[in-house]
């Protein structure tokens, strides 16, 4: 897969993703304190805490999608808000979809090429190239691509979206649970795409609940819970300590 | 059948046909849009709250225009849209309820409002439409609207589509949503505006709905849910037209009973979806 936004590593410069001091808050209450966190591309990260830490919002407020309270967010020195031309794919977690949308599997993922094509530009042979590697690895070709969305299952679906975040061939990814919906075959092979993606040069940031299978795909982990409890390489941060201080949280509750 | 042919010779006649296949068209073609919006129930609401808008220009202005109707439904539109979002957003009513209370007080002003006025039109004109007393100019203004609707969707159509699938995401590629979001809202108005003269401001939502959800039963292509939209709302409400001389009935009930008839034609026969899809499911 070939780097198509537009940055070459030659200089052996790795572009950087840059949180300092972000506050995010809903309403009155603060949904993420006092978050920093530095990652350069050619990395996995993993977003690891309980429900309502704030993984969710964190990935939107890298995607410049949620207001922040205070602090930055800049990747390779520019505000993320100012990121608009598919430098970043995002994959939320779909309550806004409309199911019944008249569109297919293969439409979906072509969606994926719009910061390469603006309003206007024809659908060229790149694209088809782009849509085509993505389908295949998800295992969403053939047959499958020409499936309404609507009869999809739900792991189907999962994987229709994240072929669209991979065909868009962003420089970051950032996902809302990318393996929820998964069966056992297609984790695997998830796996591997977010490990290759990272070999790629891209960074890859993932929120991830499946705590037995994080240090076998991500090279580094946040554990969150409203605030870093702990970040870092798997090795230094991931230990009991760390995990047990953030889900802690969830018992008292 | 000699008098049916006469009123079909009149000129006020040929001008309702023409009104009726310009604002059938635009809101079929606009219908597309609230399908896939999902939106029917919050334009229910738009439609019911353009009736003080327009009441109101009239009142101060003195005169019904197209401009003047224009702004006054979108400014009513929007204010009652904006209390109710910022109404349920500080209190416990859900959304919905905040925009019923809101647009249903709006319309009953609007319809106290109307003892005041004085154009000529009554009030049967105002809620159930007056597409038989169109005059020159506002088929010029039908035609305009039509025309924007056409060129300006065709135009947005890739970021339109990306902004209704899932905001987000075309937001983090660089769509620019909240211009989309204008521009359907937007081209909503204007349908509805136009819908507002055929079959007044209590049917008007049923133009704006029925021919998008009538092809989508039988397609799953957008290219298709738009113009066949825009297609059977013009046959639907230039038909209607004719029927209602024929039956001697009102010609906007006409114009929404056509079309909820096709409706119920294309529940029973389409082979994707409706009654048959619903019966071979279960059995």
């Amino acid at each position: 897969m070939s780097n198509s936004c537009g940055h070459s590593h030659n200089d052996g410069q790795k572009h950087e993703l840059r949180i300092e001091g972000l506050n995010v808050s809903y309403r009155s209450e603060l949904a993420l304190k006092d978050i920093s966190l530095q990652a350069s591309c050619g990395r996995s990260l993993a977003l690891v805490g309980p429900n309502g830490a704030g993984k969710s919002t964190l990935l939107k407020a890298i995607a410049g999608l949620v207001k922040r309270r205070s602090g930055s967010v800049t990747w390779d020195g520019k505000d993320t808000l100012k990121c608009r031309g598919g430098e970043f794919s995002y994959l939320p977690q779909h309550d806004e979809v409309n199911w019944n949308f008249p569109i297919t599997v293969r439409g979906v993922v072509e969606m994926g090429r719009y910061p390469q094509l603006g309003a206007y530009k024809k659908f060229g042979e790149d694209d088809r190239i782009a849509v085509e590697e993505a389908l295949e690895m998800m295992e969403m070709d053939g047959k499958l691509a020409r499936r309404q969305i609507s009869e999809l299952s739900g792991g189907q679906k999962q994987r229709a979206f994240i072929a669209r975040a991979v065909a868009q061939r962003a420089h970051v990814l950032l996902l809302d649970e990318p393996f929820s919906g998964l069966d056992h075959d297609h984790t695997a092979n998830l796996s591997r795409l977010l490990r290759s993606l990272a070999a790629e040069d891209r960074l890859v940031i993932a929120s991830h609940h499946d705590l037995g299978t994080l240090t076998d795909i991500f090279d580094d982990v946040m554990i969150l819970n409203r605030e870093v409890v702990a970040s870092g390489s798997c090795a230094e941060a991931f230990t009991k300590e760390n995990l047990n201080q953030a889900f802690s949280h969830r018992i008292n509750e | 059948m000699s008098e049916f042919m006469d009123i079909i010779g009149m000129p006020f006649f040929r001008r309702a046909l023409v009104a009726a296949a310009l604002i059938g068209f635009t809101n079929g073609f606009v219908s597309g849009f609230v399908l896939l919006r999902r939106s029917a129930l919050s334009l229910g609401a738009l439609s019911h709250t353009m009736l003080p808008g327009i009441v109101l220009v009239v009142l101060i202005t003195g005169s019904l225009t197209q401009v003047g109707a224009f702004l006054g439904s979108m400014i009513a539109a929007l204010m009652v849209g904006l209390s109710a979002m910022v109404v349920s957003r500080g209190s416990k009513i859900p959304q919905g309820t905040a925009l019923a209370i809101f647009y249903t007080t709006a319309f009953a002003l609007g319809r106290v409002m109307l003892d005041y006025v004085s154009t000529g039109e009554d009030l049967e004109g105002w809620l159930f439409g007056s597409i038989l007393s169109v005059g020159d100019a506002d088929l010029y203004v039908f035609f305009g609207i039509a025309a924007i609707t056409l060129l300006g969707s065709s135009l947005l159509m890739r970021p339109l589509l990306l902004t209704l699938f899932e905001p987000s995401v075309a937001v983090v590629q660089g769509v620019p949503v909240r211009w989309m979001n204008y521009f359907l809202f937007t081209l909503m108005v204007m349908a509805l505006m136009a819908s507002f003269q055929a079959v007044g401001a209590v049917l008007s939502i049923g133009l704006l709905v029925v021919p998008g959800a009538i092809v989508a039963m039988f397609t799953n292509s957008t290219r298709w849910l738009f113009w066949g939209g825009g297609v059977i709302g013009s046959v639907g409400a230039v038909s209607a037209v004719l029927l209602s001389v024929l039956l001697n009935i009102p010609t906007g009930p006409a114009i929404v009973v056509v079309l909820g008839g096709l409706f119920l034609i294309a529940y029973l026969i389409s082979p994707t979806s409706g009654l048959r899809k619903t019966l071979t499911s279960k059995g």
